[in-house]
């Protein structure tokens, strides 16, 4: 196995355990983290695809990852801004217990 | 694979999978931020030092603070009761599993993968400051919005109404 196969297999990894997290857990600021190791998993990817790109003048990988950290904190920061408001509302974290939508 | 890059991957997925699996929610947030400084080590091993380090600012510094303060703030500290995980937790799992199994098999399988060359690259600090400012000034300007705005809303939806007396 390459390096970069090693990275790409760890960044997987990362983005399962994540997604797994997001799909199972009952609280939404886990649900919330679950995202935010997705986040990581793919600029990981961005970042190790950029390091064994044969072009040593391109540096597009590192202003992707960039932007995408800026973005990763203002989705986080809505998000927790969205979950207080919901507690407030109906006095649960619970994903499962918000169902005024359910048809 | 290395032995270095062997620690920190195991290091990273550890903290990940210790924030998804714990049942204190305060645990989890201190796990999540040991994944994301192994995160900020193979950036750093990758020759990225400028993100390794905006990694550390941004998401050990500001995110998981921020989340500990949401669980403060929804009182769900402590252990959480018994039933952690939904009622349909095992199709989460199992679509999981498939993703990583079909990601995995795309990597190991790939032949264009295994024949990139291991060129030493660096991003230096410097030439990043000059893209932003060149290339990338669009971008830079529409994020200062998008950060300018998520602020704003993040403000508004968490306003508590009806508190002033």
């Amino acid at each position: 196995m390459t390096e970069l196969q090693a990275y790409l297999l760890i960044a997987a990894l990362l983005f399962c355990v994540g997604l797994a997290g997001a799909l199972t857990r009952r609280n939404a600021i886990l649900v919330l983290v679950g995202i935010e190791l997705m986040l990581n998993a793919a600029n990981l990817n961005f970042i190790a695809f950029w390091r064994f790109n044969p072009n040593a003048a391109a540096i597009d990988g590192v202003m992707f990852v960039i932007f995408s950290i800026a973005i990763a904190a203002a989705e986080a920061a809505v998000g927790l801004a969205l979950i207080i408001a919901i507690y407030r509302h109906y006095k649960t974290s619970n994903v499962d217990e918000v169902k005024e939508l359910k048809g | 694979m290395s032995f270095p890059l062997f620690i920190l991957g195991v290091l990273t997925v550890a903290g990940a999978v210790a924030a998804m699996t714990l049942r204190n929610l305060i645990h989890c947030v201190l796990s999540l931020a040991v994944s994301f400084v192994g995160v900020a080590m193979l950036f750093l091993r990758l020759g990225a030092e400028f993100v390794g380090f905006a990694q550390i600012l941004v998401y050990v510094g500001a995110v998981a603070i921020l989340i500990v303060f949401a669980i403060l703030l929804t009182r769900s500290g402590g252990v959480e009761p018994k039933p952690f995980l939904n009622s349909q937790w095992w199709i989460g799992l199992a679509i999981a599993i498939a993703v990583f199994g079909s990601l995995a098999v795309a990597i190991v399988g790939s032949k264009d993968l295994t024949s990139v060359a291991l060129a030493e690259k660096t991003a230096p600090v410097k030439q990043i400051g000059i893209e932003l400012m060149t290339r990338y000034v669009l971008p830079l300007e529409v994020i200062g919005l998008l950060l300018t705005a998520a602020m704003l809303g993040a403000v508004i939806i968490a306003w508590q109404e009806g508190d002033r007396k």
